[in-house]
């Protein structure tokens, strides 16, 4: 297998281990923030420089260079490929503006030591193949909401209730697999229950009710971290995708459907923006998973499109929530605030990742939204418009929340509203992404395309998931790739 | 590449590229908090305007010498799988119909241009309403040379979008906010329609040019290259797409909302330009209605239905503004009307004429009265009443019940809202409910800490807690 240059992997996971324990040393002084807001800096550095060197080596999937802690970065467990290539940076990006939008008199209430031990634990998974190791990964980063629903006082029922499941088919589901050929029917069982506890994770209706607890009772800032890098649908990449036969994940991708409508007509009718900030998040990874689920190569490439979009628009309209919620508390729907002449920055991004979270032209979003749909109109020519509803739905809800947050009349307040420099720079990073991905979109499609071919590719060798149809679209592509490519052959 | 295909892809991109310029530029400006002062602002809104018109003009005075009435500009792939024939072409079409559409935004555009440098002169908003309205006027140069129908769809929502944000311009009050957001629902809803259009227009066909999707011949010979059924099902999609944005019927009630907005806004967006895109749109697909005598007729009675409601709406306002408003609905419903019978130069020229009217007469709208004093003073007595002599033949209680429909708007906003949002939102209520009884059956205590949050935290005056 190919290595990096740099033992990125294992250097971008231990960081902010290394740093949690840091943090943990500097105690309560002033300073903590900064030096948390250094170490994800350093980590999200990492792990671009990761993406760098992988894109340079031009691999399917890579490892790290030796270093010295080979018996505990497995080289065969841990590496990275063109899925998770892009996954890494995203996730290190949303830590990373998490905690810069984190206001000081937040950081008792928000521990930034359980952020950046959560972050260790994300990329740690982001960067796993399929292993016990990933299971025990995923099974780990459900402990620090919990810790920190415990911590506030509140009821964690609801929580462990649905975890607990979530850790129970997640562990039966992948030892049963253990103990059968991956490649015969009776993979099936062991891998409907690894589905359950990935869907489980995602929230997928009616297994959803712990993200709507998890939001009324964590911190924003928890809650975001623990949704928005969307664990369960990369957990059906890993656990899900290579086994199940094409007509049952497609049978799911409806399923996913209902919960993206579902949840956008929720979202229109909630009174109070985190629980509509909740039911939007939950609407649009729905539509993530639906393209995963399509598994065609156009609705994979859109949902790998989407994830990342997704990722960084969410992030960005979670953390103008969280940044308001910071100042003034928790923001009812039901009335007009007026809060646009003191927060004109953040009322602007607000709209703008709104937006691209929805797929408005030249956002971010955009294109992978174009994506899906066509995937999912070549399945389901019917059903497959539900993604339109749900995408206009979301849509009237991001405009709902930005004239009540932002229009009406104006409340002088005594605290300063203003944006700080580092919340400026977070919104700016983003602000960025978001439309240069939308303006220039063809690198990243043509990256997640490739990724998507590979994935299909995979899952050809299987017996269980051969698809005829998948499989002539891949010989069509890969005779279109030879016929374009042949006049450049001959120029050599 | 000769000189004159040379000459025609330079002209035809920097058409393009000046609406995108001046949206980068507001833009990017906004984005790192630089305000550019108020000149600044008008003279590169001028100086986008004038970018996109001449070259522009330049196109069809080429053209007219050349002989050509089809002019391709295409600007690459956007976005490309070419394994999966999926392209996202930045093609644009400069014939018969988009050029005149094209002149017509950039004389309207910057007639109101100029007149809002006046009209919000320092204003607060002065710099948002001139970034809104970058965004249009690119949505509507982009839209009216769409040659695929990606790139319409794209300047459709920019449209859609910058409508629904001048609405709600005076975004201190509650009415011009809940209007917005009114035009906003319907313009997603008729997105939605015209996405599910396109894409089963792309998969029946192929492609998404729309050149190929309205078979050979270039404007207004083209052939549909769809069978009469599949033309019914995307034309109906279409029309719905259409009524929502042109305000026919049954969504006429945004267009007297819209009238919230600023003048020059309403002026521009509401009585002129973005009203008349819905039928743009059915202009450029006009091919299909001829492939299917049921969505012919299907146009007809849409644009005899909003025609006619318009006019009874129109003469019972007590706004002049939401009257003119109304009187637009009711051209609009006669080029509908036009577009079905297949009278499509007709209803282009009327398009024309319309807008230009209807923006002087809204740009007029601040000083009727001071108008009325003039003509009665010139007269030397009282304006006569304008009671239509039809009217004495009209039985007494179907006048009253005709007066009650133009003055509740066609009740069009009341049943919307009792047979189709209100059933909508009461389902989802009681999913909520549901959701509430059972969470708190799961948990110790009250599942929901948001049912205590204050109505108005930031009033207080105090640090969150």
């Amino acid at each position: 297998m190919t290595e990096l240059h740099f033992p990125w992997i294992e250097v971008s996971i231990l960081t902010p281990l290394l740093g949690a324990v840091w943090i943990h040393l500097l105690g309560a002084r002033a300073s903590v923030l900064r030096h948390a807001i250094a170490i994800a800096s350093v980590t999200f550095a990492l792990t671009v420089g990761e993406l760098l060197d992988f894109i340079l080596l031009g691999a399917f999937e890579a490892h790290d260079r030796r270093l010295f802690l080979d018996w505990l970065f497995d080289r065969d467990i841990f590496v990275v490929d063109e899925l998770s290539a892009f996954q890494l940076p995203l996730a290190a990006l949303i830590f990373l503006v998490i905690i810069m939008s984190t206001l000081r008199t937040k950081s008792p209430r928000f521990s930034l030591k359980a952020a950046l031990i959560s972050e260790t634990l994300l990329l740690a998974t982001f960067s796993c193949r399929t292993s016990w190791t990933l299971v025990a990964l995923l099974a780990a980063s459900t402990i620090p909401p919990f810790l920190e629903l415990r911590q506030r006082g509140h009821c964690t029922r609801i929580y462990t209730l649905h975890m607990s499941l979530f850790v129970a088919l997640l562990v039966g589901g992948w030892a049963w697999l253990s103990m059968v050929d991956v490649n015969s029917p009776a993979a099936l069982i062991p891998g409907a229950l690894l589905t359950a506890a990935a869907l489980l994770r995602s929230g997928i209706v009616p297994f959803h009710l712990w993200i709507a607890d998890l939001f009324e009772k964590g911190t924003l800032g928890t809650a975001i971290l623990f949704t928005t890098p969307l664990v369960g649908a990369y957990a059906v990449m890993r656990l899900v995708l290579p086994i199940a036969p094409s007509w049952a994940l497609q049978s799911i991708a409806i399923l996913s459907l209902l919960t993206a409508v579902y949840a956008a007509g929720m979202a229109l009718v909630q009174r109070e923006a985190r629980r509509m900030f909740c039911y939007i998040m939950l609407s649009q990874s729905s539509l993530v998973l639906v393209g995963l689920e399509l598994v065609t190569p156009i609705g994979l490439t859109g949902a790998l499109c989407l994830w990342l979009s997704v990722g960084l628009s969410l992030t960005g309209f979670g953390i103008t929530l969280r940044s308001i919620e910071a100042r003034i508390s928790r923001i009812s729907l039901v009335d007009y605030h007026g809060l646009y002449r003191q927060m004109p920055i953040f009322s602007g991004f607000f709209l703008l990742t709104g937006l691209a979270s929805i797929g408005f032209p030249a956002t971010v979003g955009f294109v992978g939204m174009e994506l899906l749909i066509e995937g999912a109109v070549d399945i389901y020519p019917w059903v497959g418009t539900m993604v339109v509803i749900a995408a206009a739905l979301n849509g009237i809800t991001v405009l709902m929340a930005y004239f009540r947050i932002f229009t009406g009349r104006h409340n002088p307040t005594l605290i300063p509203m203003h944006a700080r420099r580092s919340e400026q720079v977070a919104v700016l990073i983003l602000s960025l992404l978001i439309l240069v991905g939308g303006l220039v979109p063809q690198p990243g499609v043509a990256s997640r395309y490739h990724a998507a071919t590979e994935l299909t590719r995979q899952r050809q060798r299987n017996p269980m998931t051969e698809d005829e149809t998948v499989a002539r679209i891949l010989d069509a592509g890969s005779e279109e790739q030879n016929v374009i490519t042949r006049p450049v052959s001959v120029s050599h | 590449m000769n000189f004159t295909e040379t000459a025609f892809e330079i002209l035809g991109t920097v058409v393009v590229a000046s609406p995108v310029g001046l949206l980068a530029i507001l833009g990017l400006s906004t984005l790192f908090s630089r305000p550019l002062s108020e000149t600044s602002i008008s003279r590169l809104t001028q100086m986008g305007v004038l970018f996109t018109m001449v070259p522009g003009i330049m196109i069809l005075a080429l053209m007219l010498m050349v002989g050509t009435r089809y002019v391709p500009v295409e600007l690459g792939d956007w976005v490309t799988i070419p394994e999966q024939e999926f392209h996202f072409s930045l093609k644009f079409v400069f014939d018969r119909l988009s050029i005149p559409f094209l002149l017509l935004s950039c004389v309207l555009c910057g007639v109101v241009g100029a007149f809002t440098r006046r009209y919000l002169h320092r204003e607060e908003g002065f710099g948002r309403f001139f970034l809104y309205y970058a965004v249009f006027f690119c949505g509507m140069v982009i839209s009216s040379l769409a040659g695929t129908i990606e790139t319409l769809f794209v300047g459709w929502e920019m449209v859609g979008l910058s409508s629904a944000l001048l609405v709600a311009y005076f975004h201190q009050r509650r009415n011009p906010v809940r209007n917005g957001q009114r035009v906003w629902s319907v313009y997603r809803l008729a997105d939605a329609a015209f996405l599910i259009a396109a894409i089963a227009m792309h998969s029946m066909t192929g492609e998404g040019d729309l050149g190929g999707l309205m078979g050979s011949g270039v404007w207004p010979e083209g052939v549909a290259a769809i069978t009469s059924q599949q033309a019914f099902g995307v034309g109906t999609l279409l029309l719905i797409a259409v009524a929502g944005k042109s305000a026919l019927f049954p969504f006429s009630g945004w267009l007297p909302r819209a009238m919230e907005g600023p003048t020059p806004s309403s002026a521009i967006f509401y009585g002129a330009l973005s009203v008349h895109l819905g039928v743009y749109l059915l202009l450029r697909v006009s091919p299909l209605l001829e492939a299917s005598l049921m969505l012919q007729a299907l146009v007809i009675t849409l644009g005899l239905i909003s025609a006619g409601c318009g006019a009874l709406m129109s003469r019972v306002q007590n706004d002049v503004k939401v009257s003119l408003a109304y009187a637009s609905l009711t051209q609009v419903g006669i080029i509908v009307v036009e577009i079905g019978l297949g009278l499509r130069y007709l209803a282009l020229i009327h398009i024309i004429g319309h807008a230009c009217l209807r923006t002087m007469q809204l740009l007029r709208a601040p000083t009727l009265l001071r108008d009325y004093n003039e003509l009665e003073n010139a007269l030397g007595r009282r304006l006569p009443e304008g009671a239509s002599p039809w009217t004495r033949h009209l039985p007494e209680g179907l006048q009253g019940w005709l007066y009650r429909f133009g003055f509740d708007r066609g009740f069009m906003d009341i049943a919307l809202d009792k047979w189709a949002v209100g059933p909508f939102m009461n389902l989802f209520r009681w999913f909520d409910r549901i959701e509430r009884r059972a969470t708190n059956r799961l948990s110790s205590e009250n599942h929901r800490q948001s049912d205590r949050i204050e109505l108005h935290p930031e009033s207080t005056g105090r640090a969150a807690t």
